[in-house]
């Protein structure tokens, strides 16, 4: 009872486990490019879970700092990968990523 | 706030965070895993919040919700027709996707709990940070402060550039 009252550690990454995998199911079997997007992003925020919480029992600012760097470059890359997948939807008239396959028009 | 108090909100957010997560994951309508994607990240900054990283909640509700997720909704409205019916997508690989769904899960989970005792530092971090996140922006994080306002800056060039409207290209056609 100990183990599920008080809130250690291992509670959050048992939580960022289980939403890294979760993005990493949506990465291999989603078709379409922004539900691939939508398991990216579930991937940094496992990783910023796990971040945090060793910052949070280290007593250090280099995990915060790191997760708010993650933030940040995850704005940047939702930007850039929505701007591809636009211009592969013009191309191809899908987002299909399955019948996405020829480097040339 | 004793003990059982905090754990049972814990427990609460990390329900709402690990279910959606699962909605998004699992659901064939592009537009419900993007609205359930809104309660994933909301759960995730009611976490940071339980690991002290204040300012982190905020940068994420502000950042995630009110950016990425607008972003990703902009997306699924401009490569699909809104009116048509068929917002769904297929899913390839169902059988080991999963496989190795669980095997990932049981594996981290596995590493985490048996791998000895996790041994927290003397002084952990209490009460807000944002006081220290502005010291350590200027001081130890002052380089990659500055190049990652280069990097949002080129970001920002190359989508826009990327995804302008070509008047050129629409008239060949």
């Amino acid at each position: 009872m100990e183990m599920f009252t008080s809130i250690g550690l291992n509670h959050f990454l048992t939580i960022s486990a289980i939403l890294f995998s979760f993005g990493m199911f949506a990465v291999m079997t989603r078709k379409n490019a922004i539900v691939i997007l939508m398991g990216v992003e579930l991937i940094l925020n496992a990783a910023n879970i796990n971040f945090l919480t060793f910052s949070k029992y280290n007593g250090g600012m280099t995990g915060v700092m790191f997760s708010l760097f993650v933030i940040v470059l995850a704005a940047a890359e939702a930007a850039v990968a929505l701007a591809i997948v636009i211009n592969i939807f013009k191309t191809f008239k899908t987002v299909d990523v399955s019948r996405v396959d020829t480097m040339k028009e | 706030m004793n003990q059982l108090t905090i754990a049972i909100i814990f427990y609460v957010f990390a329900a709402v965070t690990v279910l959606s997560a699962a909605f998004v994951v699992f659901s064939k309508n592009i537009i419900y895993s993007a609205f359930a994607l809104l309660f994933t990240f909301f759960g995730v900054a009611a976490l940071y919040v339980f690991l002290s990283a204040d300012f982190i909640a905020v940068t994420q509700v502000v950042v995630y919700v009110g950016g990425i997720l607008v972003l990703l909704l902009f997306g699924v409205m401009f490569t699909n027709t809104i009116m048509q019916t068929e917002l769904k997508t297929d899913v390839m690989h169902v059988v080991p996707g999963t496989l190795l769904l669980l095997l990932m899960i049981a594996g981290m989970l596995y590493t985490f709990y048996t791998t000895g005792d996790w041994m927290p530092g003397e002084t952990q971090l209490q009460g807000s940070i944002v006081q220290r996140v502005g010291f350590e922006t200027m001081s130890r994080f002052m380089l990659p402060f500055e190049m990652a306002s280069i990097v949002l800056l080129v970001a920002l060039l190359g989508a826009a550039f990327l995804a302008r409207y070509d008047k050129a290209h629409k008239n060949e056609h």
